[in-house]
C-alpha cells in the first residue's frame, strides 16, 4: 500500500524526515513519553516529534548514566550528545518513572536546544485536585509555549489540534479493530511502523493518510492463515523484527498495551469542553501507564479486558531491562492473566542489543505451547 | 591498649537508641492486641499526622536497612526474584515484598499493616512497591503525590500538595473512625520540629575537626529521627546525643583515632559493609564525617514552620533532597563540602536507587571543577551483596586514598 510506504520511509530516517519538516520553517519539539500534550505543541506551531533511541552505541551517554538505566534513556541521550538530534528545536520532559526524571535534569543542564520544558504532571489520576493540578500545570506549558512561539494559543488553535489529533486517534484504534477482526490483514511490521510514524511524521500528513490505509484495509478479505492472537505489553516496542518474529512463529497481533500502541492513541479528547480540561480529561480516563496511578489493580484489570476484547490466546511481555515501573507490574499482571487462563510470556530487552535468534525461539515455543 | 580506646571512643547513646528501637518495634508487633493500628508509611512520608492519630508508624525502608545490616538481603532478593520481581528493582522493595510473604527477616517480618501512606518525593519505586502491598493486604492506600522540583517548588505544586495534606487527614479519619486531633497536631509538629532542628545539630557537630562521630554513626542514629520524629522520646534522646557530641568535643575524642583526612559519603549506606568500610577508612586515618542520605531528614527543614505546621508541610515534605534537580543536588553537596572542610567525595552508586544515582556523575562533574577534592565511585547495592566486589572496592578505595594523601601533603 503507498500509503504505509510514505510511513516506512519516514520512520527509516528520521533525521531526513526532520529536515523536510524544517524546510517548511517548522520548529522541531521532541517528547519522551505518551503524556506529552502534543495537542498544545501543535497548536503552538510546533512539530512535536517523540523521540526514540537510534540504537547506537553508548559512548558518550556513559558519563552521565550508569550502565543499569534504561536502554531507552540512555539511548537518547547517546543520541542528542552525539549531535543526532541536532534538528531539535526544543523538548518537552513529561514526569514519567524515576530515570526519565533524572535524564530531564541531565538534559536540562547540557541545554543543547533553544526549548526546554518539564510537565510534572500528577502521578496520581484519581482525584480532583490531581485534576485541577493536571489543568494547572497544562496551562503554565501553554503559557511556555507561548512565549517560546513568540505567539498567544488561542482556543480555536487548540480546538484545530484537538480535532486532529482526535482524527489521528480513531483511525489507529480502527486499523487497530479491523486487525483484531480481521487477523493478520496488516502485518505487525506495518503496525508498528504506522504508529511510530503517527508520532514523528507531520501531523497534517498523517491525519490525510491514516483514513485511506483505514478505508483500504476495510476492503480487504480475511487473510487465510489463522496465527495464534497475541497481544504484546509493556513500555516502548521499537523493533519491527520483534513484530516479524512473532509472526513468522504462528503468532498474529491483534491488540497491545503499549505506550507505542493503544496506550498512547485510546480515547479521545471531548471536543465541546474548555480544551485544557479536555485534554486533562483525557489523561485521567485514559489506559494507565504504570508509572501513573488510578487504583492498585487498574491495569491488571485493563489487561484482562483488553486480552478478552481482542480474544487473545497470549499476552507477551516485552518489558525493557530496568524498567522498573513495568517489572514491578508484571508479576501480578501474569498473575491476573492466567487466573482467566491466559497464557503469558516475558521477553526483557535492550534497545542496544537484541538477540533475535533466542527470541524466535522463544516465541516458537510459547506459540507452539498455547 | 586498642580496646581501651575503642571503649573510649563508643557513643554511649548507642546502648539507649538499641534500647528504644527494641520497645518500638515490640509496640509494633504487639499492636493489634492492644488495639492500635498501624500504618507502614514510606520514610519520606509526612508521620505526624499519623502520631498525632495515635497509630503506629512502621517503616519497611528501616526495616530493609535491618535485613541489609543483618546481611539477610541476599535470600529475600533471591525470594522476591523467584515471585517474578526483576532482580534490578530496588532491594528495599524486593526485600520487603518476599519478607510480606515468607515472614523473613531478622523480626520475623512487620506486624501487618491497617493502611499503607505512600509519598512519592523520594522516587516512583515507593509507589508501585505500595501498590503491590495495597494488593497483598488488601488495604486502603493513601498516596501523597509531591511532584519534582526540577528547578522550583511551583504555585501549582504548592497548592495541589496542600490539598493532598488535607485529604491525608480525611483518609486517616475514616480509616480510624475517629476525629483529627488538631491540637495534638500543633503540639507533634513542634515536637517533629524540635527532634530535626536537635538532629541537624547533631549532624553539624561533625564539622568539628576532628569529627566525635562518623557518617557510619550517622546512618545507625537516624533510625529515630525516620521512625519517631514528632514524639517526646525522639526530641529527648537527640538532647543527650547531642550533649554526648559536644562533650567528646571538649574532651577531643574523635571516631577515628587519627583523623586526617575527612571523607563525604553519597547516597545509602551499603548495609552489609558498614564495619568493613569503616574500618578500612579508618585504617587511612580517613572518616566520613558526613553524607547527603541522613541530613535528608532536615535538610528541608527550613520551610518548616512549627507553628503553622500543616501547611507548611506540603513545601517541606517536597523539597527534599531527592525531589529536586540535580543542579540543586549538587550545590547542596558543594555547601556541604566546605561546611564539613571536605577532603573526598565518596559516591556510591546504587543499583537500588536509580533517583539517587542517576546524575551522580554530573554531580561528580561539578564536585571536580568547582573544587579541587578527588571523587571516588563504587558500585553496588544497598542491601544485595550480589552486586558489590570486595577486592575491586578495595584496591579503589586503596587507590583513591593514594590520591588524597598526596594532594595533602
Ligand atoms: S522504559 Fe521504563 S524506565 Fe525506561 S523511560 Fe520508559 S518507563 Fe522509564
Ligand atoms: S532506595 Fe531509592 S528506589 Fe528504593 S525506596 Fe529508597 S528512594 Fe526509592
Amino acid at each position: 500500500m503507498k500509503e504505509i510506504k510514505i510511513f516506512h520511509d519516514a520512520t527509516k530516517d528520521v533525521s531526513a524526515f526532520a529536515d523536510k519538516i524544517k524546510a517548511k520553517q517548522k520548529k522541531i519539539v521532541g517528547t519522551l513519553c505518551s503524556y506529552a500534550p502534543e495537542e498544545l505543541i501543535y497548536a503552538a506551531g510546533f512539530h512535536p516529534m517523540r523521540l526514540f533511541s537510534s540504537k547506537s552505541d553508548i559512548i558518550l551517554a556513559e558519563q552521565h548514566l550508569q550502565t543499569y538505566c534504561c536502554s531507552l534513556v540512555r539511548g537518547v541521550l547517546e543520541d542528542s550528545l552525539s549531535g543526532r538530534l541536532d534538528f531539535l528545536d526544543g523538548t518537552v520532559f513529561p514526569h514519567t518513572c524515576d530515570s526519565i526524571q533524572r535524564l530531564s535534569d541531565i538534559w536540562r543542564m547540557k541545554g543543547r536546544y533553544e526549548f526546554f520544558a518539564d510537565v510534572v504532571l500528577p502521578v496520581k489520576l484519581n482525584t480532583q485536585s490531581a485534576k485541577i493540578y493536571m489543568v494547572d500545570v497544562l496551562t503554565k506549558f501553554k503559557k511556555d509555549l507561548e512565549i517560546a512561539a513568540g505567539r498567544e494559543i488561542t482556543d480555536t488553535d487548540l480546538r484545530e489540534s484537538i480535532k486532529k489529533f482526535n482524527l489521528i486517534r480513531k483511525n489507529l484504534s480502527k486499523i487497530y479493530a479491523l486487525q483484531s477482526q480481521k487477523p493478520g490483514i496488516i502485518k505487525g511490521a506495518d503496525l508498528y511502523t504506522i504508529v511510530k510514524g503517527s508520532m514523528v511524521m507531520d501531523r497534517d500528513e498523517v491525519a490525510d493518510l491514516l483514513p485511506a490505509i483505514a478505508a483500504n484495509i476495510e476492503k480487504m478479505d480475511t487473510p487465510e492463515q489463522n496465527g495464534k492472537r497475541i497481544v504484546v505489553s509493556g513500555s516502548i516496542c521499537d523493533s519491527p523484527d520483534i513484530y516479524t518474529a512473532i509472526e513468522a512463529a504462528g503468532g498474529v497481533i491483534v491488540g497491545d498495551d503499549l505506550c507505542t500502541g493503544q496506550r498512547w492513541f485510546e480515547g479521545q479528547i471531548l471536543e465541546d469542553e474548555e480544551p485544557l480540561t479536555a485534554i486533562a480529561t483525557r489523561y485521567m480516563d485514559r489506559i494507565i501507564c504504570p508509572a501513573k496511578h488510578s487504583s492498585a489493580t487498574a491495569r491488571g484489570e485493563n489487561m484482562i479486558s483488553l486480552a478478552k476484547k481482542n480474544k487473545a490466546d497470549g499476552v507477551v511481555f516485552m518489558l525493557l531491562k530496568f524498567c522498573d515501573p513495568h517489572a514491578f507490574d508484571y508479576p501480578y499482571l501474569k498473575e491476573f492473566l492466567e487466573k482467566e487462563n491466559i497464557k503469558t510470556l516475558l521477553i526483557e530487552m535492550d534497545d542496544q542489543q537484541q538477540n533475535l535468534g533466542q527470541l524466535s525461539t522463544r516465541f516458537e515455543t510459547f506459540i507452539h505451547y498455547i | 591498649m586498642p580496646d581501651k580506646l575503642s571503649d573510649k571512643r563508643k557513643i554511649k547513646c548507642a546502648k539507649k537508641m538499641r534500647d528504644i528501637m527494641t520497645t518500638y518495634y515490640l509496640d509494633a508487633m504487639t499492636a493489634e492486641q492492644n488495639n492500635k493500628q498501624v500504618a507502614w508509611i514510606t520514610s519520606g512520608g509526612p508521620v505526624e499526622p499519623l502520631v498525632a492519630m495515635d497509630i503506629i508508624p512502621v517503616y519497611p525502608e528501616n526495616h530493609g536497612a535491618m535485613i541489609g545490616a543483618s546481611k539477610m538481603g541476599e535470600d529475600l532478593c533471591t525470594k522476591a526474584e523467584d515471585m517474578g520481581y526483576s532482580s534490578d528493582l530496588c532491594s528495599y522493595a524486593r526485600t520487603d515484598i518476599s519478607c510480606s510473604v515468607v515472614k523473613g527477616g531478622p523480626i520475623g517480618g512487620l506486624p501487618k499493616p491497617d493502611m499503607l501512606i505512600c509519598c512519592n518525593n523520594i522516587c516512583g519505586t515507593v509507589l508501585k512497591w505500595y501498590e503491590v502491598q495495597a494488593r497483598f493486604y488488601k488495604v486502603p492506600l493513601f498516596i501523597l503525590d509531591t511532584p519534582i522540583c526540577h528547578t522550583r517548588y511551583s504555585p501549582e505544586i504548592a497548592k495541589y500538595v496542600r490539598a493532598q495534606i488535607d485529604e491525608y487527614i480525611v483518609f486517616l479519619e475514616k480509616i480510624t473512625k475517629r476525629n483529627f486531633d488538631y491540637e495534638k497536631m500543633a503540639q507533634v509538629g513542634k515536637l517533629a520540629y524540635k527532634s530535626q532542628m536537635l538532629w541537624q545539630k547533631v549532624l553539624n557537630t561533625t564539622a568539628r575537626n576532628p569529627s566525635p562521630m562518623s557518617a557510619f554513626d550517622a546512618f545507625f542514629f537516624l533510625a529515630l529521627i525516620v521512625t519517631l520524629r514528632g514524639t517526646q522520646i525522639a526530641v529527648d534522646f537527640y538532647k543527650d546525643l547531642l550533649e554526648e557530641m559536644e562533650q567528646r568535643i571538649k574532651d577531643g575524642i574523635s571516631m577515628v583515632p587519627n583523623e586526617k583526612y575527612r571523607l563525604l559519603w553519597d547516597n545509602l549506606p551499603i548495609w552489609y559493609r558498614l564495619k568493613w568500610l569503616s574500618n578500612k577508612f579508618s585504617d587511612h586515618n580517613a572518616c566520613l564525617v558526613a553524607d547527603t542520605y541522613t541530613s535528608a531528614w532536615c535538610s528541608a527543614i527550613k520551610y518548616t514552620d512549627e507553628n503553622n505546621f500543616l501547611d507548611s508541610i506540603a513545601e517541606a515534605y517536597t523539597r527534599i533532597y531527592l525531589n529536586i534537580g540535580v543542579d540543586q543536588m549538587a550545590d547542596q553537596v558543594l555547601e556541604m563540602i566546605k561546611f564539613y572542610d571536605i577532603n573526598g567525595l565518596v559516591m556510591h552508586s546504587n543499583r537500588s536507587c536509580k533517583p539517587y544515582s542517576f546524575g551522580q556523575m554530573d554531580i561528580m562533574k561539578i564536585v571536580r571543577e568547582k573544587t579541587n577534592i578527588p571523587v571516588l565511585m563504587i558500585e553496588a547495592d544497598m542491601v544485595d551483596p550480589r552486586n558489590f566486589s570486595q577486592s575491586q572496592v578495595e584496591t579503589r578505595i586503596d587507590a583513591f586514598m593514594e590520591i588524597i594523601k598526596q594532594r595533602n601533603s
